[in-house]
């Protein structure tokens, strides 16, 4: 094995202490992550675009940091791939759409620019579904990324480029956004952790918006630690987002290695009733209840909550997100930037008919899906009865997340109701594609942290399994801290962690140069 | 049960300013209904006295100093629209023939 296939293996946090003991460069990881891109992306394609040259620019700038003795922050260094709805300046940055094809942004999405400034080598842009909407990355404009445990199976969505770049070693970190399930979903399906933090915790400036009110930015990684040092370094208050906490984060790589002693006496753990059972693969199920009982084994309480109203928050979600989407998307109106089609059939065209050509061919299906469904749910006759309902029932679930947080610390379930599934399978069949959210949604609607943390493969089918840890606002250490002691307890069973690059190699065809 | 009709897809689809084709709307008319039936439950919850919730953290009335900050240039501005001229972004006619 060559040193650089030894490298792309190793965690964040371990490449941050190799960097620091000067065992490596930056550089050398770099171009260890760039050639690990150039060898499996073709088969994988978790990148629309790959930033070569200036991921090795700023790889080498951090070096210069390291030899004069001034790290930018723990992860200086550390190369990261980010999700293609973060605004990078220089970058292109397209969302998965035709619509924004080529489009170059002239600012840094806050996210970025804190990713910059703590001097991670942006790798590139990953693949995502057409504007984070979908659960597969199969309505990405520029083609499906495939998930590295089988090649015709989805690695997620909508940042199923962000889970498979991580999960196929091609970069150690990267950025995802969930909006109902976008981090946790893809993160279950690929055996890596995804963190939804508590909405308002890190900054949604520059993030292409789907639905405002949902909609938030966190860390794809192989491990806990990983993705808590990830989080301290994106999280915490920004003036340009006003919804943004004014509030210091809680103390989340510390919180990541208490649990990793696996500790969990005086932690009540709640697993939620309405999330499993009925409508869950059995494999998926029987993962998630051995996980449970580790967590016993662990010393934690486990006890059985109720949320009677998370049986409508898939109703109230596809009612509240295409009504944000539908009015975020009237931005892209072909004039200020993106694609501007001017219709064949009519000479000199107004800005409408312009825009109505432009909308048509810039849009994919399930664009323009939402559009219409939110369009119509916030149409008068029918927002009282549609979006005002979903409204009072996102004020419910609010209430069980309450009351359920009054008897637990932390909730559980898993994270998704199935494995990955093959490619093509739900694409034309939009409600069943909806489903993988059933688990996830409840957490977005009512602005609470979540994690999903392997938790094995199926048995029927040696696919991984997602387990979801909720916690209540603002406390995301509670996550970390039961992710960490769930990811040490069961790689202790296991012996090595899920993931190895060992496993995975000959499921992705070597790509020659 | 709410149905969706193709010509109610199509006036939606006006509303929302995207030119859809007829194939489009034999295609998305029924994936519509679909959805639509699944969500129609959520009128059933008992939720009447219920207040309810547009965002989860009840965040109100957010201002930042009133102070002058660097912002993009005109350029940089520009540097993404389809047509522009003198410093500004140029936009199809926007007044039809007889206005």
């Amino acid at each position: 094995m060559s040193a650089g296939s030894d490298l792309v293996r190793r965690s964040a946090a371990d490449l941050a202490d190799a960097l620091a003991s000067g065992e490596t460069t930056s550089v050398e990881l770099t171009r260890a992550c760039l050639d690990r891109i150039a060898q499996v992306d073709g088969a994988v394609h978790a990148f629309l675009h790959v930033d070569a040259e200036g991921a090795l620019a700023q790889a080498a700038a951090s070096d210069a940091r390291r030899a004069a003795g001034r790290p930018a922050s723990a992860l200086d260094g550390v190369p990261i791939a980010v999700k293609d709805v973060l605004a990078t300046e220089g970058l292109p940055t397209t969302c998965g759409s035709r619509i924004l094809e080529g489009w170059v942004p002239p600012y840094d999405a806050t996210v970025v620019a804190r990713l910059r400034a703590a001097g991670l080598p942006i790798l590139g842009k990953t693949n995502m579904d057409e504007f984070a909407m979908g659960s597969s990355t199969e309505h990405s404009a520029y083609g499906p990324t495939h998930n590295p445990w089988d090649l015709d199976r989805i690695p997620g969505g909508s940042g199923g480029g962000s889970s498979a770049a991580v999960a196929a070693f091609e970069a150690p970190l990267a950025i995802g956004t969930d909006t109902g399930g976008s981090i946790r979903q893809p993160g279950a399906v690929t055996g890596t952790v995804g963190v939804k933090p508590t909405y308002g915790g890190v900054s949604r400036y520059g993030l292409v918006a789907l639905a405002n009110s949902l909609d938030q930015a966190g860390p794809v990684t192989r491990t806990v630690l990983d993705a808590a040092l990830l989080h301290e370094v994106i999280g915490g208050h920004d003036p340009k987002d006003s919804t943004s906490i004014d509030a210091p984060l809680p103390a989340l790589v510390e919180a990541a290695r208490q649990g990793a002693a696996a500790d969990l006496s005086g932690v009540r753990v709640g697993v939620v009733r309405e999330l499993g059972g009925e409508g869950y693969q059995a494999g998926v199920q029987q993962r998630f209840d051995e996980a449970v009982q580790l967590l016993v084994g662990a010393g934690a309480e486990v006890v059985e909550v109720s949320c009677p109203s998370f049986v409508h928050a898939l109703a109230a979600y596809y009612l509240i997100m295409p009504s944000e989407a539908s009015s975020n998307l009237a931005r892209f109106d072909a004039m200020r930037y993106g694609l501007r089609v001017l219709p064949e059939t009519i000479d000199n065209p107004s800005a409408e008919e312009v825009m109505r050509a432009t909308r048509d061919a810039g849009f994919g299906d399930e664009a323009k899906r939402r559009i219409i469904l939110g369009t119509y749910a916030l149409s008068s006759g029918y927002y009282e009865a549609y979006y005002g309902q979903a409204q009072k029932v996102r004020t419910l679930i609010s209430r069980d997340f309450e009351a359920a947080f009054g008897q637990a610390d932390v909730l559980v379930s898993p994270t998704a109701p199935t494995t990955a599934f093959p490619i093509g399978e739900k694409l034309d069949d939009p409600l069943a594609m909806y489903l993988n959210d059933i688990a996830t949604i409840p957490a977005n609607l009512a602005g609470v942290p979540g994690v999903s943390v392997p938790a094995g493969l199926a048995p029927e089918d040696g696919l991984p399994v997602g387990f979801q840890v909720l916690a209540p606002a603002l406390a995301d250490d509670r996550l970390y801290r039961v992710g960490a002691a769930l990811e040490a307890l069961l790689e202790k069973e296991w012996g090595r962690p899920l993931l190895g690059l060992d496993k995975l190699d000959h499921r992705i065809p070597e790509v020659t140069r | 049960m709410p149905e969706i009709s193709r010509d109610e897809v199509a006036h939606l689809a006006d509303l929302a300013r995207i030119e859809l084709s007829d194939a489009e709307l034999d295609h998305l008319a029924p994936q519509l209904s679909v959805i639509l039936e699944s969500v129609a439950s959520i009128a059933e919850v008992a939720a009447g006295d219920i207040p309810p919730t547009s965002h989860a953290v009840p965040l109100t009335n957010v201002f930042r100093a009133d102070e002058p900050e660097p912002c993009l240039t005109a350029e940089q501005a520009l540097s993404g629209a389809p047509a522009s001229e003198q410093q500004r972004f140029a936009v199809p006619r926007i007044l039809g023939d007889e206005q």
